[in-house]
């Protein structure tokens, strides 16, 4: 084939697209050139020169062309006068890489002992040591002596805090701009600079406050020395003492695949516990990224706070029972409600939790829902993304719009991902009330009055009535990622209707990088609709209910409820985590078992299914077993184990036939290797062993006849005065996100963003107390006032503490 | 066959007269080898900072898995050790222990040394651990115990300076 060029490396010949690079190619057989700066996932630099080869190439006649044949007839290969860097020349038709020479040891020797000058190997007290490119490099190719004098090396201050995530020790590191280039090139915070020059150069933070990012624990991996570490995993392990245990970040619905790195710990008593969170690699999901909140929210597991004892209430207070005696008035309880039993289960428990809790509140007779704000999973289920959608695959052609959603606060990944594939050639859409990040990258940026989602969507349907529309139309390939901000239950759903819509129309469905995303606000939102848990839409309990069973969910901490009507409406049962203000209403709380304790899997807001592992000793039971439990108390046969459960999910659940827990942990090589023997190509970053998961098909796939639904615009509401629009913000007080205590810096007081033409009407300035009256929510709280609001609008971050409104909506602020 | 009965028991009458070589254990302990590896101890410098900067490549060298470390963090108000780490937790097992010396070999701070203690033993296995209070040297005269509070920047360095070897 033309577009593929064949080489010899070191006496082994390999046949690669043209453009690979040598080191790459050479990585195809197996045949590691050493690097410090070049990064797979990065654009050569060419800055450490450790991978310098010696190079071939074909000899040309300069008249004609031709290539110079010796008197065998074979191609005249003439090697170059120098060594050659291996990450910045591509190959060549013909080629001859020598890498196993003399003079290229020589080399390799000398610029490992020039980078050895400055580095002060305080290997013993460094967090890398162990997973260390630069020690593997210095044994495996270093002089093992140094011309140099030791009193000259450098030193300086040891560790300096670049953010309150990261530390820099600038003696450590050896200038290859990998964290520079990660910042600038991949996610677009350009938070990270050099300084000086030569010798004195060092990496400095040019944001504020410090490494403004929040990808930046993906520098500590891809750091090829012990230069950059967190904060977090700071002298809490080595790296060969640790367990591993492949996860699923619980956090947003992108699914991160994750490694979690366990180890016994004194000060808990001699307990497992999580030392650090890894990206595991998984090329259609997350790459080998992780966002910060993935990376450093996994403490509320470890908390001390959670529940280990079923609670019983006595007396009007909750006190410590035994598990059999919970259980037992619990299933009692709930049994006698039957038709009145109302079941109300929260977004992040896995898919086998909401089965049998499905199962068993269905099986008494009573209904069970999902606790949440969004809809549009009925959509999805329809014409959701199709099998083999990667976004890392979208380039030209390919088109995708998001609608009403913060990408990088709702859901970190996919944000970079849409973002790498606008910036490969893809026509990237954004329409949104206000400018979100993901506007830097887009090709066309749609404004909307808020309350005008739908209407701006079904416009799109219109032939020629915009460019973008045009854009999405006629694109080989679209994908539309739609969120909910601004938008209660009724509105998100009408949102992924006029969605669904445009992409029936301009037939986008049912194909591999087609179809419709939710940037749902939970892990497993989109399992739990696939599950058959309906939304009750704005209501908590039905009417009429006489008991409730609330798992994972908060609706008294949301504000959605009040203690005094959830106790009204008969026996409450809460299985949780931690005593929420939910739990302290329950006549029985249930402690449930957090993610890393136990089995399940997660779907993804692409729908794929991935399964996670137990990581650390239990506290608490699993959702799954104690819904089996109380099942069982009351009659009803449903499986306790995890791997059982997913068989019956693919036995009743349409989508997930044929789904087997061996299934989810099949594997394929991946390029680029990370992890392993070659930590200096790939990064730190964790092979996948363990599972890459498996999507599901949606109906279009599955033959179902796809239709579009009925949907008229909602008139433009009225514009009097403020809107006010809560909006998520990724760093919040949430509950399985407070308790990371390393992350409070990050997160903000609550506040309300202002335009600045509005406060200077409302006389207020940046930083003033303001009280914001809204949909019968009255909170004071700081305004700011940064030019991100448009104006008429002001943005409330949701989970800060303060409740807010479900709903876009007017709202009167004032000072003090 | 009389001659050859008192030389028999002269030999034995001389050794009654002769220094005994065994030594009436515990009243007298006999020094040790120079070389000997007995029960380990956790240095100090002079000053009374701790040798050990909890690096855990004891742990790492030891065949018989029996050290476990946990560090931490110094500061210059609550100092430890010299450089940033200092060892929060320092165990032996010393049923497990083999006494080779490995985790010795593989301190670069010289901290852990085999001494001559060979006085080991235990009623139960929990006794059988040795925490790093047991473990760790007292403070010199002229020293002071740690945590310490150092000037600040004095001890930076985790690791004593190297020479280049003669």
């Amino acid at each position: 084939m033309a577009d593929n060029v064949t080489l010899t490396i070191d006496g082994a010949r390999v046949t690669v697209p043209k453009g690979t690079l040598i080191v790459d190619a050479a990585k195809r057989l197996g045949n590691d050139i050493p690097v410090f700066c070049y990064h797979p996932k990065l654009q050569p630099v060419g800055m450490c020169r450790m991978c310098l080869v010696e190079v071939g190439r074909v000899q040309r006649d300069r008249a004609s062309g031709q290539v110079i044949v010796d008197e065998n007839g074979q191609p005249r290969v003439v090697m170059a006068p120098k060594l050659e860097t291996a990450c910045t020349t591509p190959v060549e038709e013909g080629m001859v890489v020598i890498g196993a020479s003399g003079r290229v040891k020589e080399a390799r020797d000398d610029i490992l002992e020039f980078l050895l000058t400055s580095h002060p190997l305080d290997c013993p007290v460094c967090d890398k040591g162990g997973e260390c490119p630069l020690q593997n490099l210095t044994i495996a190719h270093g002089p093992g002596q140094s011309r140099f004098i030791f009193e000259e090396k450098f030193r300086l201050a040891k560790q300096l805090p670049l953010g309150e995530l990261i530390y820099l020790d600038r003696e450590r590191c050896i200038q290859c701009a990998r964290c520079i280039r990660f910042q600038n090139d991949i996610v677009d915070d350009r938070v990270l600079s050099f300084y000086e020059r030569g010798r004195h150069l060092e990496i400095i933070t040019c944001s504020e406050p410090g490494f403004d990012s929040k990808f930046s624990g993906n520098t500590t991996d891809i750091c090829p020395v012990g230069a950059l570490t967190t904060t977090d995993f700071r002298f809490e392990a080595r790296p060969w003492e640790m367990n591993m245990a492949a996860s699923i970040c619980p956090h947003c619905p992108v699914g991160c695949n994750l490694t979690l790195n366990t180890r016994r710990e004194a000060r808990s008593g001699g307990q497992m516990v999580i030392k650090r969170v890894m990206p595991r690699q998984n090329e259609q999901v997350n790459e080998i990224w992780v966002c910060d909140k993935g990376r450093f929210g996994h403490h509320y597991a470890s908390s001390s706070d959670r529940l280990t004892r079923p609670l019983v209430r006595r007396d009007g207070k909750l006190l410590e029972a035994a598990w059999e005696e919970a259980l037992e008035l619990a299933a009692g309880q709930l049994k006698a409600a039957g038709a009145g039993l109302a079941g109300l289960a929260g977004g992040r428990l896995s898919n086998e939790d909401l089965y049998n809790f499905r199962q068993v509140v269905t099986g008494l007779g009573g209904s069970a829902a999902l606790n949440t704000r969004m809809g549009g999973a009925e959509q999805t289920q329809q014409v959701g993304v199709g099998l083999g959608t990667n976004f890392a695959e979208m380039g030209p052609g390919t088109a995708i719009l998001v609608v009403a959603s913060d990408l990088e606060e709702e859901a970190p990944i996919w944000w970079l991902r849409v973002k790498q594939a606008a910036e490969r050639g893809a026509t990237l859409i954004v329409a949104n009330g206000r400018p979100t990040k993901t506007d830097r990258a887009a090709r066309y940026v749609i404004r909307y009055a808020y309350g005008q989602e739908v209407a701006t969507v079904l416009g799109m349907l219109v032939t020629g009535s915009s460019e973008a529309a045009e854009a999405l139309a006629r694109a080989e390939n679209s994908v539309i990622l739609f969120g909910r901000e601004g938008l209660d239950f009724a509105g998100s759903t009408a949102l992924a209707q006029a969605c669904a819509n445009l992409l029936i129309a301009t037939n986008h469905y049912g194909r591999p990088n087609n179809g419709l995303v939710g940037v749902w606000p939970d892990a497993n939102t989109q399992g739990a609709w696939d599950m058959g848990l309906p939304a009750r839409g704005q209501a908590v309990l039905p009417v009429g209910a006489t008991a409730s069973w609330i798992v994972a969910a908060d609706p008294v901490g949301d504000g959605e409820i009040s203690a005094e009507a959830l106790r009204a409406a008969g026996f409450v049962v809460v299985q949780e985590l931690f005593l929420t203000p939910t739990a302290q209403a329950a006549d029985v709380v249930l402690p449930a078992a957090s993610w890393v304790e136990r089995e399940g899997t997660f779907t993804n807001g692409e729908r794929r299914v991935q399964r996670f592992y137990p990581a650390i000793t239990m506290k608490g039971r699993p959702d799954f077993q104690i819904a089996a439990e109380i099942g069982a108390r009351a009659g009803l046969s449903v499986s306790s184990h995890a791997a059982q459960i997913m068989l019956a999910i693919a036995e009743n659940v349409p989508a997930y036939a044929g789904l087997t827990y061996q299934k989810l942990t099949e594997v394929v090589k991946q390029w680029p290797e990370v992890g392993g023997r070659d930590l200096y190509y790939g990064g730190a970053s964790y092979t996948n062993r363990q599972g890459l998961g498996v999507q599901v098909p949606s109906a279009a796939e599955r033959g179902a006849d796809i239709t579009a639904g009925k949907l008229a615009a909602p008139p433009p509401p009225a514009r009097n005065g403020l809107t006010l629009v809560p909006v998520t913000v990724l760093y919040d007080r949430s509950t399985t996100f407070v308790r990371s205590q390393v992350m409070h810096p990050y997160v903000p007081r609550p506040y309300v963003e202002l335009n600045t033409a509005d406060a200077a009407r409302l006389d207020i300035q940046d930083g003033d107390t303001v009280t914001v009256e809204a949909a019968g929510v009255r909170v004071t709280l700081t305004a700011r006032v940064d030019g991100r609001a448009p104006e008429g609008v002001a943005l409330m971050p949701a989970d800060l503490g303060p409740a807010v409104p479900a709903v876009a909506g007017p709202a009167t602020i004032q000072k003090g | 066959m009389f001659v050859e009965f008192v030389r028999g028991l002269a030999t034995t009458f001389k050794q009654i007269f002769e220094e005994p070589v065994t030594a009436p254990y515990p009243e007298v302990k006999r020094p040790v080898a120079a070389r000997f590896k007995g029960r380990h101890e956790l240095k100090r410098y002079d000053n009374g900072l701790e040798k050990c900067i909890g690096c855990a490549l004891c742990a790492a060298a030891c065949p018989a898995d029996a050290i476990f470390v946990e560090a931490a963090e110094n500061t210059d108000a609550v100092r430890f050790s010299p450089g940033e780490r200092y060892a929060s937790t320092y165990e032996i097992n010393m049923l497990r222990c083999i006494f080779c010396g490995y985790c010795a070999d593989a301190c670069p701070t010289e901290a852990i040394v085999l001494e001559s203690n060979y006085e080991l033993s235990f009623t139960n296995r929990d006794s059988s651990i040795y925490t790093k209070d047991m473990l760790i040297v007292p403070v010199l005269p002229g020293g002071e115990p740690t945590p310490q509070k150092a000037p600040p920047g004095k001890f930076g360095r985790a690791i004593p300076d190297m020479k280049d070897p003669e």
